[in-house]
């Protein structure tokens, strides 16, 4: 309990500091902190819609957090997150344009592994780059994001898109008829509560993909503390000289981590196309692939962490509507400002835990036994 | 082409005596966004484009001490101060100029005598081609260029440049010594912020007369691309921002021209960035300490 109690304490501190120095921000440009805070705790967790966007929303932060936690637990930095969602979602796009009139839950099937497999191979190629030939993964990754916004948007542009559609989005693959989605699709909260009893609004978009996202939270736990294949993973990134001289292959390790890192970001996709959207929206994504750098930090790259502090950026996000509309100077983009202040404050913290400062440091493999 | 290249020149120069003191940089976006942001807000009270121009190194150097003071003494991992800066940048120009303008994220645009003048060179302008290459620029374009081969010489001819790549290499043995890490990793950071400042600058008070939400475009990134793939050497850096700047001005023109979708030839600079770092054209070798924080070893 005391470690629990322990590992709480500096994110909740960073999140804390943040909190007051946006404040501080919301004093500047001369609106009320008090009524910024209450708009956020109104907001985002009460009433259905609260508590229905909040959780929608940090939907793709939980799977983002996941994939940086996991890319950070062997030793990388996995900021292609927002390229692997792109390419994703895409993916999950098109497996369901190409196979019109197939059956739906096929369809779907093969919709998330393709957003699974996009995802995975997206961050898998600087994966094997680093493995290779040692390239910084931030800097390939960052690369795969701008060459993934490029080919994407092009082939929306150019191959996908309905004629005249001024938006660069794909054709649709489920349309919405009566308030209920026609074609292949994951069904909405609505739709999964009804049959229980409990009346949901339709038209919010929270979907089953929450729960994939909840289980794929037990899943990392259990696949990277109780595995075999997930203890190598950390051994490679806790000391990666260690891990080699105890057998374990370094470059296996980090092509695997990146791959499921990517896979982790491209179900993101899923929620938005295949439970939202039912389409590919070009530049859907605000920022989630960054924001799940916050989370995973936040969360100190744990599964229960990462859920928090997704839980908490849906929050955010879901209330920085509230806080644009009803004050007279704070704009959404304080919600942007806070969450960057969350990542400083808390990559600052992170130096006073020695442990977590090994996980920083073991960036460059070292092959030639060093 | 030099137009499009000066802001990569100065973000890229910047980032080379970051990079070469070991300090990873990928705040340039987010510093040039400051820059650009406090050079516009400034000139708009101000009336005059050069106070813009200092306001929007100073806003450089800010930032860039932000970066030093937790990357060096807080020791927190370079990339992610880098990547919040970055995010930073995206949110604070977006929340000042709504609360200074009531706009979304753009400043108003500034009358022409306000932007920065274009400089003709009395001789050259006389020469047909060479002018429209060399002349008619504004004062930023020309200290880009004159800060190449100013910083190969600092870099390489001087005393600091030395302490500079040292502490970049072999921090423990620059220590021994005597030389401060620290302080030569902050005044890396801190050139590089000033640098990226201006280069930020270029883009609101000289190529364009207003602040846009954003209006860096990857061009941080770029400007890092550029100056991996110049092996961080201030003149290849230098020729592949030329190279990144020649393939934007390109795609421009040949918009609706050439069959190559415009979005693929944007991101022929990112492609690019990946094959060399696969070691395809050369080898590219960073500094040896770059991205770990120096620890004070007990002796």
């Amino acid at each position: 309990m005391k470690n629990v109690a322990k590992n709480l304490m500096f994110p909740l501190i960073a999140v804390v500091a943040a909190f007051l120095v946006g404040g501080v921000i919301v004093l500047i440009v001369g609106d009320s902190p008090l009524l910024v805070y209450e708009l956020f705790l109104t907001s985002a967790f009460t009433g259905a819609d609260g508590i229905g966007y909040t959780l929608f929303y940090a939907t793709p932060f939980i799977f983002t957090g996941l994939a940086v936690a996991v890319a950070f637990k062997c030793g990388l930095l996995n900021i292609g997150a927002e390229g692997q969602l792109i390419v994703a979602a895409f993916a999950a796009a098109w497996v369901g344009l190409v196979l019109p009139g197939w059956p739906a839950l096929l369809v779907v099937t093969l919709s998330i592994l393709a957003a699974m497999l996009a995802g995975g191979i997206w961050a898998g190629v600087p994966g094997l780059l680093k493995a290779r030939f040692g390239a910084h993964e931030v800097i390939t990754t960052i690369m795969m994001n701008f060459i993934a916004a490029g080919l994407i948007g092009w082939l929306t542009h150019d191959h996908f898109r309905k004629q005249g559609d001024p938006i660069l989005e794909s054709l649709p693959i489920a349309e919405m008829k009566d308030g209920a989605p026609v074609g292949p699709h994951i069904p909405r909260m609505s739709a999964i509560l009804e049959p229980l009893g409990i009346h949901f609004p339709a038209r919010l978009p929270l979907n089953m993909a929450f729960f994939f996202a909840l289980a794929a939270c037990v899943i990392v736990y259990v696949f990277l503390w109780k595995t075999k294949w997930g203890y190598e993973l950390r051994a490679v990134g806790v000391s990666p000289g260690a891990a080699q001289y105890g057998g374990i292959s370094i470059a296996r390790n980090i092509v695997l981590a990146m791959f499921i890192s990517g896979m982790l970001a491209g179900m993101v996709g899923v929620n938005e196309v295949l439970g939202y959207r039912y389409r590919y929206y070009h530049d859907f994504s605000p920022g989630y692939g960054f924001s799940g750098i916050a989370v995973a930090l936040l969360g100190r790259n744990h599964p229960a962490g990462v859920l928090l502090a997704a839980i908490l950026f849906g929050a955010l996000t879901r209330s920085s509507l509230f806080i644009q509309i009803f004050t007279d100077h704070v704009s959404k983009d304080w919600v942007v400002i806070l969450q960057a202040t969350i990542i400083l404050f808390v990559a600052c913290e992170a130096v006073f835990r020695g442990g977590a400062l090994r996980l920083f440091r073991g960036s460059r493999p070292s092959v030639a036994g060093e | 082409m030099v137009r499009y290249s000066t802001p990569l020149i100065l973000a890229a120069l910047g980032g080379m005596y970051s990079e070469r003191g070991g300090v990873i940089n990928i705040a340039l976006e987010g510093i040039m966004l400051a820059g650009a942001f406090t050079a516009s807000v400034v000139t708009i009270f101000s009336h005059n484009p050069w106070v813009g121009l200092a306001a929007a190194m100073c806003a450089g150097l800010l930032v860039a001490l932000i970066h030093a003071v937790a990357s060096i003494a807080c020791r927190a991992d370079q990339v992610v101060v880098g990547a919040s800066i970055n995010m930073l940048f995206l949110g604070v120009p977006a929340l000042v100029s709504g609360a200074l303008f009531q706009s979304t994220g753009s400043t108003p645009q500034l009358p022409r005598e306000q932007t920065l003048p274009e400089m003709h060179l009395p001789l050259i302008d006389k020469i047909p081609v060479l002018s429209q290459l060399f002349s008619g620029h504004t004062a930023i374009t020309y200290i880009a260029f004159a800060l190449v081969p100013l910083s190969y010489f600092v870099l390489f001819r001087t005393r600091f440049g030395l302490r500079l790549r040292a502490v970049g290499e072999s921090p423990e043995a620059a220590d021994t010594a005597g030389i401060s890490v620290y302080r030569m990793r902050c005044a890396g950071v801190l050139l590089s912020g000033a640098l990226a400042g201006i280069g930020g600058a270029y883009l609101s008070i000289a190529q364009n007369s207003l602040f846009t939400r954003n209006m860096t475009g990857g061009r941080g990134f770029i400007a890092l691309a550029a100056l991996i793939f110049g092996k961080w050497h201030p003149v290849g850096a230098f020729m592949a921002c030329l190279l990144f700047g020649f393939a934007e001005a390109v795609s421009d023109q040949l918009q609706g021209v050439v069959p190559i979708p415009v979005q693929l030839i944007q991101i022929f600079p990112y492609v690019l960035t990946l094959i060399v770092l696969a070691g395809f054209i050369g080898r590219a070798i960073p500094p040896r300490a770059i991205g770990t924080p120096y620890v004070k070893e007990s002796r």
